[in-house]
This record gives C-alpha cells, sequence and structure tokens, in this order.
C-alpha cells in the first residue's frame, strides 16, 4: 500500500490519496490522469489494467486501486 | 455570398425545423426549437445593450443549451466569450478585466458563485423563453458585416495574463467553406463533440454541424473517465464524425479500448492540438479498417486549421505523421529570419496568411502586432501575416511536418501553456523563493522546481489551483533547498533536464 499511496502521489501531487473517497465521482482526477496512472501501474507490477477496470469503483479511492492491483497480479 | 456566420443557423433551421441540432446526456434540440429560442434570445440581448459589437461572456458547460447561448449572442450582433465557470476566481478575473463583458449569460448551474465585479446578468432559461421575433433577428443579421467580431477565446499568455483571441464571422465562414469542401460533408453527420465550448476545437464541430444541417453529440465530460461506456454512447447516438484533440485519441488507445468494444460508426476522425504518436494511429486504424483519418493543424489565431493531411498509409513507429498542406483558401509558408524556406528538410517559422487570420488580441495591441505583423516577403501593401512560433519543414511529397516550438509554449493534456506563465503564477506565491517550470515531453509530465525555506509540495499546488486553471497545475514537483544557477546567476535548466528526465527515478 505505501509504495502505491507513493507513485499515487508521485502522478498527482497535489491530490490527497490517503483520505479521498471520490476521486472519479469528484472529478478530482481527470481523464489523462488516469491514462497516466494505469501506465505507471502497469509498468510497475507488471499488470495489464483494461478498460473494463475503469469503473468508478476501482478508481475512486486508493483502497480501491489497491484492491484492484491485488486482483490483476493474482488473477 | 454568405456574410454572416449565423446565416447558416437560419439556413438549417428552415430547411429541418425537426431534425436535431444539438444533443447531450439529457436535452435534445431541434433546428426548430433552437431558432425559436434565438428568435426570443438574440432580440432580448440587442434590446438590453442596445449596441452591437459588444463582448457578452457565456458560461458554458457541456451542455446542448450553451451552444444555443452562443448562437444567440452571435445573432444579435455582439460577439461571446465562452467561459468555464469552474475556473479559479483569479483567471475568471483577469478574463474580466481584460473584456469588461458588457453582459454575462448563464446556463445550467453554476459550480460557484461567479467572482465578477457588478454586471448585467441574464439566465439562459428566462431569455430564451420569451416570445420569438424572427423578423428582428433577420434585421439583426443583415445589419452586421462580415470583419464583426464573432467570438473571443482565451488561451495562455506568457505574461501571466490569458490573451483573448478576437475572431471575426469572415474566419468562421472561410473555415466552414474550406472545410466542407476538403471534407465532403452531406448533412448526414453526427459530430461526437470532445472538446469544450471555450476551445477552438469545438468551433469546428458546432459551425460546420450547422452549415451542412447535421447533429452534435455533446459527450459528457465522465465520459472520458470510463471509456467503455464512452464508446457505447457514441454508438447508441450515431456519432459518425469526431473532431477530437490528439490527447482524448491517445487516452483510448492506451487503455486498450479496442479490444474490448469499437466505435464501428465512425466514418471520419479528425484530429489535432498536439502531435499524435503513429503507433496510436495504427492502433485506431487497425481497427477501424474503413474510417477516414486526418491530421489537423492550427492554432486559435487562424481560426481552427490552416493545414490538412489525409492518412492514407500506416506510419512506422515513431515516424511523424505530416501536418499536410494549406486549405485551399489560406496559405502557409516557412520563414527563417525574413527569408521564406522553400528547400525540403530545413525548419523555419511556420507563417500563414489569409481570411483566417483573427483580427487581433482582444485589448493589447502591443502583443498583436509581434504575432500578426506584416509580410516580410511583400512590401508593398498592408498584408498580415500570422507567426506561429511553431517550427516546421517541408518533406518530399511536399508536405508539412511539425518540428517543435521556437519558445517555451508547449502542448499538454491538448491545451497550449506557456511555461512562463505557470512560473509568474508560482513565483508570485509568498512561501516559494523561486522556481522554474519545465515539460518532460517524452513521459508528457509538467514538472515544477522550486526554492524555498520549507518544503510543501501540496501547500504550493492548493495555492496555485487558486489562480491556473487544472491543465496548467505541474504534474511532478521537486524541491530545493537552493536551485543550480548557471554561470549568468539563472536557473540552470539544462542542468535540471539533464538530471531529472532521464530514466524513471
Amino acid at each position: 500500500m505505501e509504495q502505491l499511496l507513493s507513485i499515487l502521489t508521485e502522478c498527482c501531487p497535489d491530490i490527497d490519496f490517503e483520505h479521498e473517497t471520490a476521486l472519479v465521482d469528484d472529478e478530482l482526477l481527470a481523464s489523462l490522469d488516469i491514462v497516466m496512472l494505469v501506465g505507471e501501474l502497469n509498468e510497475t507490477y507488471g499488470i495489464s489494467i483494461t478498460v473494463d477496470d475503469l469503473v468508478p469503483e476501482n478508481f475512486n479511492s486508493a483502497q480501491g486501486i489497491y484492491a484492484l492491483v491485488q486482483r490483476l497480479r493474482n488473477g | 455570398m454568405i456574410f454572416h456566420a449565423m446565416t447558416y443557423l437560419r439556413n438549417s433551421c428552415a430547411r429541418h425545423p425537426d431534425k436535431p441540432a444539438l444533443a447531450d446526456g439529457g436535452d435534445t434540440i431541434t433546428y426548430g426549437r433552437l431558432w425559436r429560442q434565438v428568435c426570443a434570445a438574440a432580440p432580448w440581448i440587442s434590446a438590453a445593450l442596445k449596441a452591437r459589437r459588444r463582448p457578452v461572456f457565456v458560461c458554458i458547460g457541456r451542455r446542448a443549451d450553451s451552444a444555443a447561448a452562443l448562437f444567440s449572442v452571435a445573432c444579435s450582433g455582439c460577439f461571446y466569450v465562452p467561459i468555464d465557470p469552474s475556473l479559479p476566481d483569479k483567471r475568471l478575473l483577469d478574463m474580466f478585466q481584460t473584456v469588461r463583458p458588457a453582459l454575462v449569460i448563464t446556463t445550467g448551474p453554476l459550480p460557484k458563485p461567479l467572482p465578477f465585479p457588478p454586471v448585467l446578468t441574464a439566465g439562459w432559461a428566462d431569455i430564451s423563453a420569451g416570445p420569438a421575433y424572427p423578423d428582428v433577428v433577420e434585421d439583426l443579421l443583415a445589419a452586421g458585416t462580415d470583419t464583426d467580431p464573432l467570438y473571443c477565446i482565451f488561451t495562455s499568455g506568457s505574461t501571466g495574463v490569458p490573451k483573448g483571441v478576437l475572431v471575426s464571422h469572415r474566419s468562421v465562414i472561410d473555415m466552414i467553406e474550406q472545410f466542407c469542401a476538403a471534407f465532403g460533408f452531406d448533412g448526414s453527420e453526427v459530430f461526437g463533440n470532445q472538446a469544450p465550448f471555450d476551445f477552438d476545437v469545438s468551433v469546428k464541430d458546432l459551425y460546420l454541424s450547422l452549415a451542412v444541417g447535421g447533429t452534435v453529440q455533446i459527450l459528457e465530460k465522465k465520459l472520458f473517465l470510463a471509456p467503455r461506456a464512452l464508446i457505447e454512447r457514441m454508438e447508441e447516438r450515431r456519432v459518425n464524425t469526431i473532431i477530437w484533440a490528439a490527447s482524448a485519441m491517445k487516452l483510448l488507445s492506451a487503455l486498450r479500448t479496442f479490444d474490448k468494444v469499437v466505435p464501428a460508426g465512425l466514418r471520419r476522425v479528425m484530429f489535432s492540438g498536439e502531435v499524435l504518436p503513429a503507433k496510436v494511429l495504427n492502433d485506431w486504424m487497425d481497427h477501424l479498417p474503413n474510417t477516414r483519418f486526418f491530421n489537423l493543424y492550427g492554432p486559435t489565431e487562424i481560426t481552427c486549421n490552416c493545414t490538412w493531411y489525409p492518412v492514407t498509409r500506416r506510419f512506422a513507429n515513431g515516424e511523424a505523421i505530416p501536418i499536410g498542406r494549406s486549405f485551399g483558401n489560406c496559405r502557409v509558408f516557412l520563414l527563417d529570419g525574413g527569408r521564406e524556406i522553400t528547400a525540403p528538410g530545413q525548419p523555419g517559422e511556420l507563417c500563414v496568411r489569409g481570411s483566417c487570420l483573427a483580427l487581433g488580441y482582444y485589448s493589447r495591441p502591443d502583443i498583436t502586432r509581434t504575432a500578426f505583423c506584416q509580410n516580410p516577403l511583400q512590401p508593398d501593401w498592408p498584408e498580415p501575416i500570422y507567426r506561429t512560433g511553431d517550427l516546421a519543414q517541408w518533406n518530399g511529397d511536399g508536405d508539412l511536418v511539425y518540428v517543435g516550438r521556437a519558445d517555451s509554449q508547449v502542448k499538454h493534456m491538448g491545451h497550449r501553456i506557456e511555461l512562463g506563465e505557470v512560473e509568474l503564477a508560482v513565483n508570485a506565491l509568498r512561501q516559494v523563493d523561486s522556481a522554474c517550470c519545465l515539460y518532460w515531453e517524452e513521459k508528457e509530465r509538467l514538472c515544477l522546481f522550486y526554492q524555498a525555506p520549507e518544503q510543501d509540495d501540496r501547500g504550493v499546488l492548493n495555492a496555485l489551483k487558486k489562480t491556473l486553471p487544472d491543465y496548467m497545475i505541474p504534474n511532478r514537483v521537486y524541491y530545493f533547498e537552493r536551485l543550480p544557477e548557471n554561470r549568468t546567476g539563472k536557473i540552470d535548466r539544462a542542468a535540471l533536464r539533464a538530471q531529472y528526465f532521464t530514466k524513471e527515478t
């Protein structure tokens, strides 16, 4: 989780990932932030996040992103 | 001959009253309803201001009625300034001070109160619902000349104040005629609008559709966070033509969207705004074998685009997609120190002449004179050219290829950004001693390097958000107790580049 938080903060230094829970719904993340983020996550964790994973539930919070990464790494 | 851009609106409204002109997720406005709204609102505006050729702010959203409000201002004889009301107050006030609008029209709910000093303000719902006066609108249309301004769209300015590019009816009419001749639209077009109305890419969606009697389907911003839903909506709404910023094309490709769902109804894809990597274009072409692709080039100051390139082959990874050749009624040429470059392979500053040239920057004669200067190749009569600040070169096929910028302007997420404007905003912060901003092209990151007594990355960024739009907020921040300096005592940008823009750290 710590590594993930540092990746997230690196991509979007202005967002408080530890506390925000509506990153997508409140439009804190812009569409290009997500592209950047997906690129970094794919590279770092050797996973492949696809368009079907891009639903608000997965990207609204750091917890959600963490769970997605775990799922893809194990699956 | 057409003198008033809204003549296209009047003609299409008369021809297809029942056809949808504008639609968003919730609302559909037919040409008939659009004409009734315009015939109520334009006479109201004209009567309220008792003057023509005055600036009117329109607070826009990604809404069909926002477009209807823009058209009504144009029909009234005044010109519109599309304003995103969610921009920081400081920026909205800068725009206000620059233009001093005579009227502010709001459409839809405002995200926050407007920060303006007292000014005549009206809600679209109120002014569009009254009785329609088509005869008055006919008179208003006839009273204009084609050199009158139609709109003013703001772009980033290196002095820290955004510049309002003022564009005439003539330039937009010219754009419409050139595009229709080049692309052969037939009225069956459904444009999938991606660009917000305060961004000149959207001028093409709105006016080309008006001219051919097509439909503009406004795609909600949220859809671009959920590409699968985006494609499904495009298919449902029968979108067959898109004129998008290259960054939006990249988005769908980067998320490997087409492995799951393909916008099979697309007939034409036009992209502009920044360099599209060949691998992204190839991905689109592989999944849409029957779609035609066009690379368009041009800054807001020459009314959307001055060159176009029909893609007829695949490009190798890393190969530059040409920006092509001039549209029929405009001339594009390369200058190097007052001399024209015609030989292939030599870079020069891309310059433009023709009816497409904007009238200038609103209320800024100083910067207007520099950017819109006399053609140095022709001293015998007054002939302005626009110097884009872009470097390009001719290739062996007679097409232009974009090379880079001659100054510190960058293209980030489809937006023009003057790095100097970001630096000025950072340097204005109390907690910062000095700062510089650099663009890491390869990673598409706007990077901020700042010197301060104490590190406070998030504090700096949050303070910037009060003055700069989101797309100008740096993506990466580096704190320094002391920034490196070169021998002349200036911040050593080359050293920062060499140290930080290498491999991922």
